[in-house]
């Protein structure tokens, strides 16, 4: 009696041995390499999770700074600084809160400081920036500024944020004329300046009321003929109102 | 008949040979079975071991770009506290300089990741900026990420909470996720020799703290949150501010969400 | 990690526009180019072979174990210059214990293992199998026990056996076309699916790997047969000669128009990408791509059979012309692959600047390490030659005519 297996061309059954065997192998490999925790969430092994949570957490979070140093703290959340966190001057502290003995750094020289406080172009309006070469080149910020609570010598009116339009409505005529004198400000605009925004002129007629032929102004004003001079466009697309004297 | 009798010797032959492949098999598992055994004695639920329920949180981050000063001071606190190393080639995040001028020309630069930030404004001789600004760069966490659909072997993937990560145990190094990820946010480590990317502190973030460059940021530019979540700092960021992504149009979808991004931003 | 930092930061000085930062490190490099090369040349040789069995190319049959050789010879070290770039090589089994199902790398074990194990051993397999038993029968010694073991120990020789070989052999190539362009097409699927990378990302991508891979798999087997046949003092079949030149040249012309096909597609679609990468092609792409691959290696070889074809030729020149073609698209398909695999990664995916390479000399990934991988298959080839001599001359006369 010949069986099923036999009636197959030889070649076949060869193959067929070889087959099965490379077929079968990588399963008994696969169960025996693959770690028993794969698959457990996903296509991942889970255990790979916890050797990332094992990490050391190096900054500790401002919280911490809270429990010991009272002062600091509390001269820093009554400023403008209040939402600067410690460990953006003085490094990571971990390791610092759990043994004092490891000493974090405190800058203290001119190098720091203008890291946010130097001027770019590229930095937000309002924010408060200076001229490092200029500004008081010998001195070391905080021997006038209060690194915790720093304090403007300026008014804490428009100024305040929007220094860089102060700043260049100094060099101008303009400089007398107060800000609210062109832009309209809701009182709320000083807590909640992006939901309350100032008005701005809309027409000629604004500047013309100084700058117009008739203007009841001072005499020294430069005056335009109204209905003639560029009479398609509207003041500031030509004149920037802070600096109307920049080419 | 004439064909049994040559294939009785060699079924024995067959014979020997399986015996010696199994023995061969076997010789080669047994290291195998050990570190398998290992791996076992270091595995704990991460779940019952932190107190943390990765089911319970989904996460994400928002970017304001008025608000950021381009300090650096992520891009710093980011390689101290995740022992990125320090030379210039290897990024978890990092901040651009977008600078616009009026004859349309856009540049962009970022001097080492602005771990040092930025210097001393440059003047650029007979050009007028007509817009200005930075941009904060991490890993988007996509929900949809290239770079999970590509690992061959599954050593990087997204986790309950909607993190990204990188076994760095299991990565074998062949760079494809490296290749799929449209935001350059990954590197080599060049001495574990594996992917690496940023993993949003997930350290710190089970431990109830913020990613290292959120705890740092000193203009609050960077939000961290719960994407779903109601009262998440997060979800108020998005409702206060028009939203956008990078690159959309690969539908990666990103979940670093940017408030008052410049059409030039990619 | 100080080889990185010396190897890094002179390309500083070679990047213009802005890349984002971790993109000075280029991830793919020559040993990445070299992969797609040799398993092109696999899927052409076996293609080429394929016509022999299949569509009955009688002409070719001189060729057809060559081709079958060289496939398999390439094919063994295909897998190296990938494994030689893995940061871990000896994790790779993963890539076949956990495959994730959603890689496009992930299926290369899959595919790669299919096509060698159901495809190529067992067409080589079939077709030797009765020179195996007859080689074991003759041989002593080692030799008659490494023909024993080829063969399987397999004995049966009668007429009906090797029918049965034959029409297996003609199954398995059947089903080796697909598999060979599935082996090319992937590779190139690896690279056209990847949406980051507009220069990569492509739905022609296979299909033009497949047509490149054809047209250097011919070549190769037609230097191949050049070179060893007045080395074993043999006369050459210029009608075999002429054949494979013909289906070099219409293979060459598919290819040809699909890259152009894509080129003007991506020219008149203007996409988002078309300046950076207008950037690249003409500046840092512009030696590798359109003087080598598109001058030298296509319009040049395609212009010398054109010639030869159309002009009555002296057998002696014809041979040169035919000769010195192969070379070129040789060299020409290499630098098809350079241009995708280093090409595709010369830009920043901020579509602002490119970024340079340079190629190491020594150290797994140089210069030395990619020359002995690409010198290896011929020893490997040489090898295969003597322990499975391919010229058929025993065969032939036992084989019945499939025709």
């Amino acid at each position: 009696m010949k069986l099923p297996w036999k009636k197959l061309p030889e070649q076949i059954r060869r193959l067929a041995v070889v087959s099965l065997f490379l077929v079968v192998l990588p399963f008994i490999v696969r169960s025996i390499l693959v770690p028993s925790d794969f698959g457990k969430y996903g296509h991942y092994r889970a255990s790979a999770v916890d050797e990332i949570i094992a990490m050391e957490i190096k900054y500790a979070g401002h919280q911490v700074c809270y429990d010991c140093h009272d002062e600091e703290v509390e001269s820093k959340q009554a400023g403008v600084h209040k939402n600067v966190s410690c460990e953006i001057c003085h490094g990571p502290a971990a390791a610092h809160s759990e043994d004092d003995e490891i000493e974090l750094i405190a800058p203290r020289d001119r190098d720091s400081c203008p890291l946010c406080h130097e001027y770019l172009s590229s930095r937000p309006t309002g924010f408060p920036q200076i001229v490092s070469d200029s500004h008081e080149p010998m001195k070391a910020c905080i021997s006038c500024h209060d690194p915790h609570n720093p304090k403007s010598e300026k008014s804490t009116e428009c100024e305040a944020c929007h220094t860089e339009i102060a700043n260049t409505k100094s060099l101008s005529k303009h400089v007398n004329i107060a800000c609210k004198e062109c832009h309209e400000t809701p009182d709320a605009h000083k807590t909640q300046p992006r939901m309350f925004l100032p008005g701005k002129p809309v027409n000629r007629e604004f500047c013309g009321r100084c700058h117009a032929e008739t203007a009841p102004s001072d005499k020294d004003i430069p005056r335009i003929e109204m209905e003639t001079h560029e009479e398609a466009y509207v003041c500031w697309q030509c004149h920037y109102p802070h600096l109307p004297e920049a080419e | 008949m004439k064909k049994n009798l040559p294939n009785k010797s060699q079924n024995v032959n067959r014979r020997k040979f399986i015996k010696n492949l199994v023995l061969a098999v076997t010789a080669f598992s047994v290291p195998a079975v050990l570190t398998a055994k290992e791996q076992l004695k270091r595995m704990q639920s991460w779940i019952l071991g932190k107190d943390y329920n990765p089911f319970d949180h989904y996460w994400g981050m928002g970017i304001d770009i008025n608000k950021c000063i381009g300090c650096g001071r992520c891009a710093d606190a980011c390689k101290q506290e995740n022992d990125v190393p320090s030379e210039p080639f290897f990024f978890r995040t990092w901040v651009e300089r977008y600078r616009i001028f009026h004859d349309g020309e856009v540049r962009v630069d970022s001097p080492n990741g602005a771990v040092d930030g930025f210097k001393k404004q440059n003047i650029e001789k007979g050009k007028v900026t007509i817009r200005s600004f930075f941009v904060p760069k991490i890993c988007n966490h996509c929900d949809n990420p290239p770079c999970v659909q590509v690992c061959p072997v599954g050593a990087t993937f997204i986790t309950p909470d909607g993190v990204v990560l990188v076994d760095s145990d299991y990565c074998i190094g062949c760079r494809y996720c490296i290749q799929a990820c449209p935001y350059g946010a990954r590197y080599i480590d060049p001495i574990k020799k594996t992917a690496e990317k940023c993993t949003f502190c997930y350290h710190r973030v089970v431990q109830g703290l913020v990613p290292a460059c959120v705890e740092v940021c000193p203009t609050q530019a960077r939000v961290f949150g719960e994407v779903k979540k109601k009262a998440s700092p997060l979800v108020r960021f998005m409702r206060m501010n028009k939203i956008g992504v990078l690159k959309p149009a690969l539908n990666t979808e990103p979940k670093v969400y940017y408030a008052n991004l410049d059409m030039e931003v990619n | 990690m100080e080889e990185i930092i010396q190897h890094l930061t002179p390309l500083f000085k070679e990047i213009s526009g802005y890349i984002y930062p971790n993109e000075i490190e280029l991830h793919w490099s020559l040993l990445v180019v070299i992969y797609p090369y040799l398993t092109g040349l696999v899927a052409g040789a076996f293609i080429l072979a394929s016509l022999v069995k299949v569509f009955n190319v009688t002409a070719l049959k001189p060729v057809y174990r060559i081709s079958l050789l060289t496939a398999l010879a390439f094919m063994l070290v295909a897998p190296l210059s990938l494994l030689a770039h893995l940061g871990h090589p000896e994790k790779s089994y993963e890539i076949l214990l956990t495959p994730n199902l959603t890689s496009a790398m992930a299926m290369f074990g899959f595919v790669y293992m299919w096509y060698l194990m159901a495809v190529l051993l067992q067409e080589i397999w079939f077709d030797y199998r009765k020179d195996l038993i007859l080689w074991a029968q003759k041989e002593r010694g080692i030799k008659k026990w490494l023909y024993k073991c080829a063969s399987l120990f397999s004995k049966d020789i009668s007429e009906k056996a090797l029918k049965f070989d034959d029409k297996a052999e003609k199954v398995i190539t059947i089903l080796g076309i697909p598999s060979a362009f599935v082996l090319h097409g992937y590779v190139g699927f690896i690279f056209g699916s990847v949406k980051a990378n507009p220069f990569w990302s492509s739905v022609l991508m296979p299909i033009v790997f497949l047509f490149s891979a054809i047209v250097s798999g011919i070549a190769l087997v037609l230097l191949i047969y050049m070179v060893v046949t007045p080395l074993r003092n043999k006369v050459m079949d210029t009608k075999c000669l002429d054949t494979l030149a013909s289906f070099l040249f219409y293979a060459m012309i598919v290819d040809f128009s699909l890259e152009i096909l894509d080129f003007i597609h991506r020219i008149y679609e203007s996409e988002e990408s078309i300046h950076i990468l207008s950037e690249l092609v003409a500046g840092k792409l512009q030696f590798s791509l359109i003087v080598v691959q598109l001058i030298i290696g296509m319009i040049i070889p395609l212009a010398l059979i054109a010639g030869v074809k159309m002009f009555n030729t002296p057998v002696e020149l014809k041979r040169l012309l035919y000769f010195v073609s192969a070379l070129l698209v040789q060299v020409g398909i290499f630098f098809t692959r350079w241009n995708v695999v280093i090409g595709g990664q010369l830009f920043s995916k901020s579509f602002r600047g490119l970024t340079a390479y340079k190629m190491n000399i020594l150290g797994i990934e140089g210069l030395l390490v990619s020359i002995a991988i690409l010198l290896l298959p011929f020893l490997i080839l040489y090898v295969l030659f003597k322990f499975l001599p391919p010229w058929g001359e025993t065969h032939v006369t036992t084989q019945p005519e499939s025709s």
